[in-house]
């Protein structure tokens, strides 16, 4: 079966949502602004010859309709980093300040991680946490290659992750870019729908709902915990926010995103969500042109604490 | 050094004594020492290095830290490497050089298209050329109108060697 199908009942437009999703996507890069501003470069790339797009909603993104992002200059230098459009979505949802403390929970390859460091200028500590070693060395090659020098990397389960190797115990905002099925990837790689299962989808969602307590455990009141995925499903995304808004002490907030987006919903195979779920965004590919996304905002309950206190 | 003086393990980062005074392991660096080093070596200055913090893990290897931490000796990383020590000629990794050496006013030797795109490919080049000094060089080439850090060159009888990583060669093409 392909899983897709079983979205359709959630988009209103299935013929070009099933058209969207057979479409590959171009290759992306964003500007590393610790490095290069976007107007440098679009001149290193002017005077290479190397053929790029604007995106129209992110001035740091620019689509290589010739592919090989890797094989310039700017790459070299660490003024880019090749990143699919959406995935840029969860930072800006984020929106991590110079001088915070801030966990990427799930955090290799290490795309949204650098991302962070970039929005923090490099001030403040990004705390990059995976639990898989292998996928841990690409995000330190990344995290090198484009000049952070703000982030500290560890290897734990972020089901408990222990703050113990730190200089403070609790974080401004937390990210949760969770594993899962990723059918919104399926531009880029069409497998991830063979090797889609329903019981995949409910192993992945037990460990969405303990990464995102945790996350909301470790964050300061009134800190900011971002919840994404690369799925539609919605037992990976909205029964996961609700399980949260039950066990733990937040609640789920509005946002701007600069793209055409979905609200969350609040019913699926029978269940019912909090209604507060219809302020998480879904990203169908159709929409923008893009891969498919999943973003949620959440400020954790209690009294607001100072910032970096 | 007794028995009971402490060495350096080289599986945790352990940070920086000050100065050579306040050394406790033996062979390790100082930030005193490292600072001077960048100072004297490519001309940067220590105010550029203020809000960074210096640790060792692996036998010399010094990395720059922007951010909090107290005992960070069960993590994986703590920023991004930097320089290495604990061998005759310091060495600084091809990421500090390009990170910070766009301020550098000394050893730095500007590559034209063509031996930029050679540098970054790895390949040993001779530049009779250069009358400065021998050791590590940054190397640095023209990007629309800037001068821009490529990555660290060892630079011995008439010759530059790229010591750019494997992993960090490209294949570029000349861009004039």
């Amino acid at each position: 079966m392909n899983p897709l199908d079983r979205y359709e009942p959630l988009v209103d437009d299935v013929d070009a949502f099933r058209a969207a999703c057979d479409r590959p996507l171009p290759s992306v890069v964003r500007t590393n602004e610790i490095a290069a501003t976007p107007a440098r470069v679009r001149e290193a790339f002017d005077e290479a010859g190397v053929a790029y797009e604007p995106v129209d909603w992110h001035d740091g993104l620019f689509r290589l309709p010739d592919g090989n992002p890797g094989g310039n200059w700017p790459y070299v230098h660490g003024w880019t980093h090749g990143q699919e459009e959406v995935s840029v979505l969860p930072t800006l949802a984020l929106d991590p300040r110079p001088g915070e403390r801030v966990w990427d929970a799930c955090a290799a390859p290490g795309s949204k991680t650098t991302q962070i460091a970039d929005a923090m200028d490099d001030e403040g500590t990004v705390v990059a946490n995976d639990n898989n070693l292998g996928r841990l060395s690409a995000l330190r090659h990344n995290a090198e290659r484009l000049g952070i020098t703000n982030a500290i990397v560890t290897n734990q389960d972020a089901r408990n992750f222990s703050t113990k190797p730190l200089g403070f115990d609790e974080f401004d905002r937390a990210l949760v870019d969770a594993p899962c099925s990723c059918e919104g990837t399926c531009r880029k790689n069409p497998d991830v729908l063979d090797q889609w299962t329903l019981d995949h989808v409910h192993a992945v969602a037990g460990i969405q709902k303990g990464v995102l307590a945790r996350a909301v455990q470790a964050t300061r009141p009134g800190g900011v915990v971002v919840y994404s995925t690369c799925t539609f499903a919605p037992e990976e995304n909205e029964a996961v926010l609700d399980h949260v808004l039950d066990e733990e002490d937040c609640e789920l907030v509005e946002f701007d995103l600069p793209l055409d987006t979905d609200p969350g919903v609040t019913q699926w195979d029978g269940e019912t969500y909090d209604e507060s779920v219809t302020r998480a965004k879904r990203v169908y590919p159709h929409r923008n042109d893009t891969g498919g996304f999943f973003c949620a905002k959440l400020r954790v309950g209690g009294e607001e604490t100072e910032v970096g206190a | 050094m007794t028995d009971s003086a402490p060495t350096n393990d080289g599986q945790q980062f352990d940070r920086l004594p000050e100065t050579p005074a306040d050394r406790e392991v033996e062979g390790r660096a100082s930030r005193a020492e490292v600072l001077d080093w960048w100072a004297e070596r490519f001309g940067i200055g220590g105010g550029v290095f203020e809000e960074y913090s210096f640790w060792e893990k692996g036998a010399g290897k010094i990395w720059i830290f922007n951010g909090e931490a107290t005992d960070p000796s069960e993590v994986e990383a703590v920023g991004m490497t930097f320089l290495r020590t604990r061998q005759e000629h310091w060495k600084p990794t091809g990421r500090a050089v390009s990170r910070f050496g766009s301020r550098a006013t000394k050893n730095v030797i500007e590559l034209d298209p063509e031996q930029a795109s050679r540098f970054a490919a790895g390949d040993d080049q001779d530049i009779p050329e250069w009358d400065g000094d021998w050791g590590y060089l940054i190397a640095t080439h023209e990007v629309a109108g800037e001068s821009v850090p490529i990555g660290v060159g060892l630079y011995l009888y008439d010759e530059l060697r790229s010591v750019v990583p494997k992993g960090s060669r490209a294949d570029l093409p000349v861009v004039e």
